[in-house]
């Protein structure tokens, strides 16, 4: 069965999604990368859906959804690099995904993410080690 | 082919020249009135082409219905005259009278023709004007759709015309928005914008709406739309250009912007864009007197 992969990045998690988004792809995606926040502790994710070109409702929702649940796990999320295609998509459908970071490409997401997590990392303690 | 058909082509026949001339006489003094410019010559070659067209026509029959073969050439010819003339400016009427100001002219040819038949004459003239009124009908329609065309054609100029999104500033776009705002054109203004965004990878992204001459709620609804396309994909939006009546019509409508940034004029949208991306604009000089 075909799997997103997610990586580990010091603190942060990525996971980039190159595959046409099945419904069973997505909510195995949720179950493995809640269980990666939790077993890293993990204070970032970074979702990369540039390659994403055909959303439904149901992706768009889930895609919100994955958001909100690494939120409750305290790790800070950022969609990046949606097109301009699935943006309209998304809006038509009614899906604005409010309380999503989002960032126009993984650099700009990247820097987002720091500047999110910074204060938590210094608080840790574990600043150090990412700078 | 009944008899009164016959009589109308052979009316058609004998008596084209007198038609003509009758019928060029009746236009230009109606043009003239109008206070159109066409040439003379122009007119009598128009009339005297469909003339001779309508009579070939009227010999093969078949007057009740136009849509056959044998009308092709008439309706091809009317529909150009109508055309042309819908280009030049004429208005409906003129360009139909082009075909009712023959009944005149073809009714005292027809009655000199059938003076002493009584019933052939009423016959021939119901036949008659029963096919020029099709035909006028027919040139009233061409020149509609004609004008139709052109406006057509005018709103798709116009839906190209109205959405440039401009770079003002590095990370920075513009989008000077003009008109009335629809369903197509949001569409249209939201696609550029957002395949703008991508292409220059700008962070902010200013829609300036001092050219949109009303807002209400459908409007702000797509607005706000835009808005949002643009901050799914990672791109900030700062609304300019509000004018106060707008603002009232906004707060009166109860239309909830958001969390939206709102600025009264580009200028002001611009400083919080540079200083959002860590910018800022400072004088270097003091400009001189003369400047």
């Amino acid at each position: 069965m075909e799997r997103i992969p997610i990586l580990r990045m010091g603190d942060y998690l990525i996971v980039t999604i190159q595959v046409d988004m099945h419904d069973r792809v997505v909510t195995t995606l949720q179950d493995d990368l809640t269980s990666m926040i939790a077993a890293n502790g993990s204070h970032g994710v970074l979702i990369d859906i540039s390659c994403l070109d055909i959303v439904d409702s149901f992706v768009g929702r889930m895609i919100g959804n994955i958001a909100a649940m690494s939120h409750v796990l305290d790790a800070e999320t950022v969609v990046v690099g949606m097109r301009p295609a699935v943006a309209i998509t998304l809006v038509e459908l009614g899906l604005s995904l409010t309380g999503v970071r989002t960032a126009l490409n993984v650099e700009k997401g990247m820097a987002l993410l720091r500047a999110a997590t910074r204060g938590r990392l210094l608080e840790d303690g574990d600043g150090r080690d990412q700078e | 082919m009944s008899d009164n058909v016959k009589g109308l082509s052979v009316v058609l026949t004998n008596y084209e020249a007198e038609i003509l001339s009758d019928w060029i006489k009746e236009q230009s003094a109606a043009l003239r009135r109008a206070g159109g410019a066409m040439k003379d010559t122009e007119l009598r070659d128009q009339c005297a082409e469909f003339l001779r067209l309508l009579r070939t026509a009227a010999q093969g029959g078949q007057v009740e219905n136009l849509d056959g073969p044998k009308w092709n050439d008439v309706r091809e010819m009317l529909g150009n005259i109508s055309r042309s003339r819908g280009l030049q400016g004429f208005s409906p009427s003129e360009t139909a009278s082009f075909v009712f100001s023959m009944k005149r002219p073809l009714f005292v040819q027809i009655r000199r023709e059938f003076g002493k038949d009584a019933e052939a004459l009423a016959d021939t003239t119901w036949l008659a004007t029963e096919l020029l009124d099709k035909l006028g009908l027919y040139t009233t329609e061409v020149h509609q759709k004609a004008r139709e065309e052109v406006i057509l054609r005018q709103q798709q100029e116009m839906l190209e015309l109205s959405t440039p999104v401009v770079k003002i500033w590095d990370g920075i776009l513009a989008l000077p928005m003009i008109g009335t705002l629809d369903s197509t054109r949001t569409q249209v203004v939201m696609e550029s914008l957002l395949q703008r965004i991508v292409d220059t990878g700008s962070g902010i992204a200013i829609i300036d709406i001092t050219g949109v001459p009303t807002v209400d709620t459908l409007t702000a609804q797509h607005l706000l739309k835009t808005v949002t396309a643009a901050r799914l994909m990672g791109a900030e939006c700062i609304i300019s250009g509000i004018r106060p009546q707008i603002a009232q019509t906004i707060v009166h409508l109860g239309v909830d912007l958001g969390d939206v940034t709102t600025k009264a004029t580009l200028a002001d949208a611009l400083v919080v864009a540079l200083e959002r991306t860590g910018r800022a604009v400072k004088r270097v000089q003091t400009a001189s007197k003369g400047a």
